[in-house]
C-alpha cells in the first residue's frame, strides 16, 4: 500500500484538522494532529445546534471524534505549532511549543479562526452593560436550555446585531465573515420557538444568505416565526434607568433614525485570522492576504497551496467558511497532500 | 403659545424625526398581518415601487409604506394609503409573493377604523 | 453595569499630561460667559497646587469659530495656531494648556495633519515667518485644561472643604457629565477614556464624592454645532439636541451637569431657560432647573471658594439648591454686588431664582 510510512503533521485540531487527519489516516498515512486547546473540536465544541437545519451540533462533533479514532492518528493537545520549515530533500520540520521539534513528510495548516473580541466595538458596551452577549454565549445558553437576562428574568425583546467586527474598517476588518447572517436567523428562530412571547429583531446591513437552504431559512423566519428585520447598522447602545438596553440605528428603508429598547442584545461576532496562526505564519514566512488570513497560492484552483513545498492549508485559516465548506476544503487539502507525497 | 414664543426668539424647537419603537402604535401592523399574512414576507426589494404607476408621478412608495406599517408610524401612513390606485401591477412583480394590493387595502381599512376608534 | 469593563477602556485611553510648566491659552467665549472659570483654573493651579502656568497677552483667538463657520481657511488657522506655538517657544514652554474644547480640537487636528502630511508643517512655518518673522517648535504635549484638573483631582480631593455629597442625606450627588464633541470624538486617543466612555469628568466626580449618571443620551451632542447656532433660524436644531439630552437624563433626577466644553456649558445652561419660555418645562426635580457648571467651578466649590467669586451667578440656571445640598453657605443677596459694593442690575428670568 502506497505511503504507509509517510508522516503528516496537522497544525490545529478543529473541524478542518480533524477531517483532514481522518481522511489521511484512512488512506494509511501516519498523522500527528496537534491541538493547542485541551480537546480537539475547535469552536464547534461550544455550539448547540447548526444551521440551516437546526441539527444538534453533537452529531457533527461525534462524527469528527470518530474520524480521529483511527489508530494511524496520534493526537497531541495543549501544544501549539510555532514554526514550519521545508528542507531540501523533502523533510518538513515543525517546532512545537515546549521547544520540541518533529519531522514530517508534509504539513497541513488548519489553525482556524479567532472570534472577534466584541469589546473592541466600544460603542456596544460588551463587558460593560449586563445584557450584551455574543452569539456563542447565546449558544451556551441554548446548551443550558434557558435564555434569561443577567438578573435571571425572562426577556421580552431581543436584538441580533449583525456584522460585529466584520465589514468594518474601524476595527480593521473589511471582510465579510459569511456565516453570521445565517447564524443570526437560526438563533432568532430558536429564540422565537423557545419564547413565543419574546419579539426578536435582526439588525443587518445586507442579508448574505449564500448557502443552500439559507434563503429558505430566512423566509421561514419571517413567514412562520415572525422574526423582524431592520436594515441598518446599530451605531451605539446604552442603558436606561430600568437597566434596559437602548439602541440607535437607522431604519434605512424608512430613511429615519430609530430608537428601540431591548432586553438582550446578541452580537454576531465575526471571524478573524487566529492569533496563533498569525504567529505561525510570520515565523514560517507564509503570506497573509489583505484580510490577514493565510493567502493561498491561487484563489481559483490552488486554494490549499501555501507556496511552500510540502505545506498545505485547510479550513478557516484561509478565509471565513461554514462547516460544510471547511470539511470540503480539508478534503481538498488532503488530495493536494497525497498528490504531493505520491509525486516525490 | 408656541408660535408667539417662536417670534420672540426667531426660532422654535425642531421636531424629532426619530422612529421611537417603544412609543409607536403597531395596531395597524397587527390588523394587516392577521388579514394578509403574506405581508410578513416583504424583504424590501422595491420591485413594487419601481413598477408602480402612482409612484411615477407622486411620492407614493409601497416599499416604504410596508416599513411604516411594520414600525407603527401611523402619521405618514394616513396620506400614503390614499395614493395607491389598486391596479395590482406590483402583485405581478413581487418576488416573495406578497399580496401587495391587499396590504394597501387592509392598511387603509385599519386607518379608517383607527380614526373611528374601532381598532 | 460592570465597572471593570469601563476601567479596561479607561486604561486603554490614557495620555501624557505634564506635571508642571504650562503655556495657557484662553477661550473666547469662556472669558465672557463664565469668566470665573479661567480665573480659578489659574488660581487653583498656581496657589493650591503650586504649579507654573504662563500666559502671554499677545495670545489671540484660535479662529476656531470662523474655521467651523467656513470663513477661515485651514491654512490661516494653522498659521494662527503656529503663532501661539511661537509665543510658547519664545517663552520657553513645551506644554500647552488649552481652555477651550474647540481650540483643543483645532490643535489636535493641526498636529495630526502635520504628522501625516509633513509638507503642511513646512508650509505653515514659511507662512508664519513671512507674516510675522516668528519661528516655532511643535509643542511636546497639548492638554485640555480638564485633563490637567483630572490629573490633579485626587490632590484637590485631599484639600477638599466640601464634597459632592448631599449633606442632608449623606448620599452622593447625582451628576451628569458632558464632554464636548471635539474633545475626543475626532481623535479618541487624545481624550482621557476615549470617545465612548470618556473618563475625564467621571474621574473628577468620583474623586470628589459624586455618583455619575450613565443615561441613554450621554454621548449625544449638546447641539451647539457652530452653524446651527450662528444662524438664528437654525437654532431650533441646537435647542432640539439639548432637549433630547434633558429628556433622557430627567428620570435620574440629576443634581447638576458638569461639562468640559464652553459651548456645551453655555447651551445646556441657556437652553433650559429658552425651553422653559417656549414649553414651560423644567427638567430638574420639583420644577427646578439643573445647574450646569464647568469643572473649574466644581473644583472651586470643592476647595471652598466663594460661589459668587467663582461666578456661578452668571449662569441662567442658578446653583442655590445645589449649594444647599453641598452644605455651602452663600448669601444670595451678594450675587450681584460689584467689587466696590455697588449693586449691579439683576438679570430677569433666572431659573432657580
Amino acid at each position: 500500500m502506497k505511503g504507509t510510512q509517510k508522516h503528516v503533521i496537522i497544525a490545529g485540531g478543529g473541524v478542518a484538522g480533524m477531517e483532514a487527519a481522518g481522511a489521511l489516516a484512512e488512506m494509511g498515512y501516519r498523522v500527528t494532529l496537534v491541538e493547542k486547546g485541551q480537546d480537539p473540536g475547535g469552536h464547534l465544541l461550544q455550539w448547540h445546534a447548526l444551521f440551516p437545519d437546526s441539527r444538534p451540533a453533537e452529531e457533527v462533533k461525534s462524527y469528527l471524534r470518530k474520524r480521529i479514532g483511527n489508530h494511524n492518528i496520534t493526537v497531541i493537545t495543549g501544544t501549539a505549532v510555532e514554526k514550519i520549515k521545508h528542507h531540501p530533500g523533502g523533510t518538513v520540520t515543525v517546532n512545537l511549543s515546549g521547544s520540541k521539534e518533529e519531522k514530517a513528510d508534509a504539513v497541513i495548516v488548519a489553525t482556524g479562526f479567532d472570534l472577534f473580541d466584541a469589546r473592541r466595538k466600544e460603542e456596544y458596551g460588551y463587558g460593560i452593560y449586563d445584557n450584551v452577549i455574543t452569539a456563542p454565549e447565546l449558544e451556551t445558553m441554548f446548551n443550558g436550555g434557558r435564555v434569561t437576562k443577567a438578573d435571571g428574568s425572562v426577556p421580552s425583546r431581543i436584538g441580533m446585531i449583525h456584522c460585529v467586527g466584520s465589514r468594518d474598517e474601524k476595527v480593521n476588518n473589511n471582510h465579510c465573515s459569511k456565516v453570521c447572517c445565517v447564524t443570526a436567523v437560526k438563533q432568532a428562530i430558536e429564540l422565537r420557538k423557545m419564547m413565543p412571547a419574546c419579539e426578536v429583531f435582526c439588525f443587518y446591513m445586507d442579508m448574505r444568505m449564500y448557502g443552500p437552504y439559507y434563503e429558505e431559512l430566512y423566509r421561514e423566519s419571517q413567514e412562520v416565526h415572525n422574526v423582524n428585520f431592520i436594515r441598518g447598522k446599530v451605531s451605539e447602545a446604552s442603558v436606561n434607568i430600568n437597566n434596559r438596553l437602548v439602541i440607535k440605528v437607522e431604519d434605512t428603508l424608512a430613511g429615519r433614525p430609530l430608537k428601540m429598547e431591548l432586553d438582550i442584545m446578541v452580537l454576531m461576532v465575526g471571524m478573524e485570522m487566529a492569533e496563533a496562526g498569525t504567529k505561525l505564519a510570520v515565523a514560517s514566512g507564509f503570506r497573509l492576504g489583505i484580510n490577514r488570513f493565510l493567502e493561498a497560492g491561487d484563489h481559483h484552483y490552488g486554494n490549499n497551496l501555501s507556496g511552500v513545498s510540502g505545506v498545505f492549508y485547510a479550513g478557516t485559516c484561509t478565509a471565513p467558511m461554514n462547516i460544510t465548506d471547511t470539511i470540503s476544503h480539508a478534503r481538498a487539502a488532503v488530495a493536494e497532500t497525497v498528490r504531493y507525497l505520491d509525486g516525490r | 403659545m408656541n408660535v408667539k414664543q417662536a417670534n420672540k426668539f426667531g426660532f422654535s424647537i425642531n421636531r424629532s424625526r426619530l422612529i421611537d419603537y417603544d412609543t409607536s402604535d403597531r395596531k395597524v401592523r397587527e390588523y394587516v398581518t392577521l388579514r394578509e399574512p403574506s405581508f410578513k414576507l416583504c424583504f424590501a426589494c422595491g420591485g413594487c415601487t419601481a413598477t408602480c404607476t402612482a409612484g411615477q408621478h407622486t411620492s407614493f412608495n409601497l416599499r416604504r409604506l410596508n416599513t411604516y406599517i411594520r414600525r407603527g408610524e401611523i402619521e405618514p401612513l394616513r396620506e400614503e394609503v390614499t395614493r395607491c390606485m389598486l391596479c395590482g401591477k406590483c402583485l405581478l412583480v413581487c418576488p416573495r409573493g406578497v399580496n401587495t394590493r391587499n396590504v394597501v387595502a387592509m392598511a387603509a381599512e385599519a386607518i379608517r377604523k383607527l380614526e373611528r376608534n374601532e381598532l | 453595569m460592570k465597572p471593570e469593563g469601563k476601567k479596561r477602556i479607561w486604561a486603554e485611553y490614557q495620555k501624557e499630561i505634564p506635571d508642571d510648566h504650562f503655556f495657557y491659552v484662553r477661550s473666547c467665549i469662556r472669558q465672557t460667559f463664565f469668566a470665573g472659570s479661567e480665573q480659578y483654573f489659574l488660581k487653583i493651579l498656581r496657589e493650591d497646587l503650586g504649579k507654573d502656568v504662563f500666559e502671554d497677552p499677545r495670545h489671540t483667538t484660535c479662529t476656531g469659530i470662523g474655521y467651523h463657520g467656513d470663513v477661515v481657511p485651514f491654512e490661516t488657522i494653522q498659521t494662527v495656531v503656529a503663532r501661539h506655538f511661537a509665543l510658547a517657544t519664545e517663552a520657553g514652554y513645551r506644554h500647552i494648556a488649552i481652555s477651550c474644547v474647540t481650540s483643543f480640537g483645532i490643535y489636535s487636528e493641526i498636529l495630526e495633519t502635520w504628522k501625516h502630511f509633513p509638507e503642511t508643517l513646512e508650509r505653515t512655518r514659511e507662512d508664519l515667518y513671512k507674516a510675522t518673522g516668528r519661528t516655532f517648535e511643535v509643542p511636546e504635549t497639548i492638554s485640555h485644561t480638564s485633563d490637567i484638573i483630572y490629573k490633579f483631582r485626587d490632590e484637590i480631593a485631599r484639600k477638599a472643604k466640601y464634597n459632592l455629597i448631599n449633606v442632608a442625606t449623606g448620599k452622593p450627588l447625582k451628576v451628569v457629565e458632558h464632554i464636548g464633541c471635539h474633545y475626543s470624538k475626532m481623535f479618541p486617543k487624545y481624550g482621557i477614556g476615549g470617545a465612548e466612555f470618556p473618563h475625564v469628568l467621571v474621574g473628577m466626580i468620583e474623586s470628589w464624592g459624586g455618583d455619575v449618571i450613565d443615561y441613554p443620551e450621554r454621548r449625544h451632542c449638546c447641539g451647539f454645532g457652530f452653524r446651527q447656532y450662528l444662524v438664528q433660524a437654525n437654532r431650533g436644531y441646537s435647542l432640539f439636541a439639548s432637549r433630547k439630552k434633558f429628556e433622557s437624563m430627567e428620570p435620574y433626577s440629576p443634581d447638576m451637569i458638569i461639562a468640559n466644553c464652553p459651548g456645551c456649558t453655555m447651551f445646556m445652561d441657556r437652553w433650559q431657560y429658552t425651553i422653559n419660555e417656549i414649553d414651560g418645562i423644567t427638567y430638574g426635580k420639583d420644577g427646578q432647573g439643573i445647574p450646569v457648571l464647568t469643572y473649574e467651578e466644581v473644583a472651586g466649590l470643592v476647595l471652598g471658594y466663594d460661589p459668587w467669586e467663582l461666578g456661578l451667578q452668571y449662569h441662567n440656571v442658578q446653583s442655590l439648591p445645589l449649594l444647599e445640598k453641598m452644605g455651602i453657605r452663600a448669601d444670595p443677596s451678594r450675587r450681584f454686588l460689584a467689587k466696590d459694593g455697588t449693586r449691579l442690575p439683576e438679570p430677569a428670568n433666572l431659573i432657580n431664582g
